[in-house]
């Protein structure tokens, strides 16, 4: 099980949004996308799930071509939490998590009894089976984010996809949050995760993968990547480095 | 109640009024006097069966599309209307009625599916592959009001007050006097695109977490829009070539449903079709009944209880409609 891409190039109208970028992604590990706003790493995230088409390069799973694999295959492989989710309608939270499985249905007839136990375990592995019968506008953005994270793991797919997944949460969500995708990857999936917070980053990240301009910056463990003069050279700021408790890593950024 | 008792309970209603629709109108024909050899039984089969028939079927598909079009467009106002099929379709049958061969109903009804699919073709030309549902409610908006101002052109240049006249009762949207022929023209178009529809509810399903997130559910959004707007061309356009434009069905049956089936696309599509017919054969019905010597015309009478309607819901949903 692989996710990577090889010279990728993406360009959006004029700009050339990701240049050359060719990025490994383990399974079973969270690797951690940072950069400075614009840098490229929503558009790497849409091209890993194939939102987006590249104008050169590859991206490949298991060792094959993204555009060779059928929407399906992929959906069902990845599973993908735009920045910003929002819900249309007010469906029950249930509604909202089996749409998850829309990659494993049939074209016709109701969910198989397959699909049941998959919501119902991602329910029960997010902590939100009180929100299974309750509309979904009826709760807090915390809540609503878990029920997301739920749709995502009801698919069962190799690959977690999140573009800024802590956005507008308080932190007490955030940590749940972080901690549902640790688990999601100690029990085997790959993580990729968008953050801004550099802490959050030092506290969830195994890896690091930094874009600036669209090129890879610097890749590679967190310990290694996640230092306070690359910080500073990244993001074009003085970044210093606190020693946090229990040998935890703080970055705070001064200003010039 | 559980879904398929809901579903039963509408479809009931939906032939309770079909009868009603047989019953209802000038002459009224008590149920007592159908099958019999009561000469009345003749208005049955002959005037008001096929009537019927047709308008269930429209009003099914209108409903059904109204359906459809929101859960794509994630808008609670969105109609077969906002599409500008119906205009599209409705200009090709005034044209036919401007050039003198309205009393032809094959060149009729050819001319208007002609119009309903030089409205599909812009919409593709304009939207391309872009398939984003904004751009197609952009697209659509604008043909629909070309396609009123061609009409409005029509009209206005037409030399002879009887075309003009009978353009302007063409649009205004009646069952009245439609038979068979009609019905054997439109009946499979219509039942073609209700087949088409019914396919898209895991899809719009997806959509509620927009366009992005469908996709990478797999939904393939370009084919998605090419069904739904081919689809609803072909029904709404052969309802709209036998009847004249008929609007708010679509834009209010989903409205009164979802309270009751719940705000998932999907789960809408059926009830909405069955209510779609209900709505239409009881209008329809109420039509007929009105005193006078002329009947009120069924696109009139829609839009008088439509607008009301509509205003209601916009100030029970302010603030909360739109796009989100």
């Amino acid at each position: 099980m692989e996710l990577r891409t090889r010279d990728l190039g993406v360009r959006l109208g004029q700009r050339q949004v990701l240049d050359n970028v060719s990025a490994i992604f383990a399974p079973g590990r969270i690797t951690v996308l940072l950069g400075p706003n614009g840098a490229g790493k929503s558009s790497l995230l849409k091209s890993l799930v194939g939102l987006i088409p590249g104008q050169s390069g590859d991206v490949l799973l298991n060792r094959r071509p993204l555009r060779v694999i059928s929407m399906r295959d992929r959906a069902r492989a990845m599973a993908y939490l735009a920045q910003d989710p929002v819900v249309h309608w007010n469906l029950i939270g249930r509604d909202l998590v089996a749409l998850g499985r829309l990659p494993h249905r049939g074209a016709f007839g109701g969910p198989s009894r397959a699909d049941m136990v998959a919501v119902d375990r991602a329910l029960a592995d997010t902590g939100t089976q009180d929100f299974a019968d309750r509309p979904v506008h009826s709760l807090s953005g915390g809540e609503r984010a878990r029920l997301l994270l739920a749709r995502m793991l009801a698919g069962e797919p190799q690959w977690l996809l999140a573009d800024e997944p802590l956005a507008s949460l308080d932190p007490a969500h955030q940590i749940d949050m972080l901690r549902l995708f640790r688990r999601a990857a100690d029990r085997g999936a790959g993580v990729l995760l968008v953050l801004h917070d550099l802490n959050q980053a030092a506290r969830i990240a195994d890896d690091v993968l930094i874009l600036k301009q669209g090129c890879v910056a610097a890749m590679g463990t967190s310990q290694d990547v996640l230092t306070a003069p690359l910080l500073s050279r990244v993001y074009e700021t003085p970044i210093h480095q606190i020693a946090g408790e229990d040998g935890m890593r703080l970055f705070h950024a001064s200003g010039t | 109640m559980s879904r398929p008792a809901k579903l039963l309970s509408l479809a009931a209603l939906m032939v309770v009024l079909f009868a009603l629709s047989l019953m209802a109108g000038k002459v009224w024909v008590p149920f007592d006097a159908w099958f019999g050899t009561d000469p009345r039984w003749w208005i049955i089969l002959e005037l008001r069966l096929p009537r019927a028939i047709l308008g269930a079927a429209i009003g099914g598909m209108l409903g059904l599309s109204g359906a459809v079009l929101q859960g794509y467009m994630r808008n609670p106002l969105a109609d077969p209307g906002v599409l500008g099929i119906s205009s599209g379709a409705a200009f090709g049958a005034v044209a036919a009625i401007f050039f003198g061969v309205g009393g032809s109903l094959l060149l009729l009804f050819g001319s208007a599916m002609a119009g309903a699919a030089g409205a599909i073709l812009l919409l593709g030309i304009f939207v391309g592959r872009s398939a984003s549902a904004v751009s197609l409610i952009l697209a659509g908006t604008i043909l629909a009001s070309l396609g009123g101002a061609l009409t409005a052109f029509l009209i206005s240049i037409s030399p002879n007050p009887f075309a003009t006249s009978e353009i302007v009762t063409w649009i205004m949207g009646a069952l009245t006097d439609r038979g068979y022929r009609e019905a054997a023209y439109a009946l499979p178009c219509i039942a073609i695109g209700m087949a088409l529809l019914l396919t898209t509810g895991r899809a719009l399903d997806a959509l509620a977490l927009g366009e992005e997130s469908a996709r990478s559910l797999g939904v393939p959004m370009g084919g998605l829009q090419a069904l739904i707007v081919g689809a609803v061309g072909l029904g709404v356009g052969a309802g709209v070539a036998v009847t004249g434009v008929v609007g708010f069905v679509g834009l209010i049956v989903p409205h009164l449903l979802r309270p009751w089936f719940g705000e998932r696309p999907s789960a809408l599509l059926l009830p909405s079709l069955l209510g779609g017919a209900a709505l239409l054969l009881a209008a329809d019905s109420l039509v007929r009944l009105a005193p006078g010597a002329n009947e009120v015309k069924l696109g009139v009478a829609m839009a008088m209880i439509g607008a009301p309607f509509f205003f209601w819901l916009l100030l029970k949903y302010r603030g909360r409609i739109l796009w989100n």
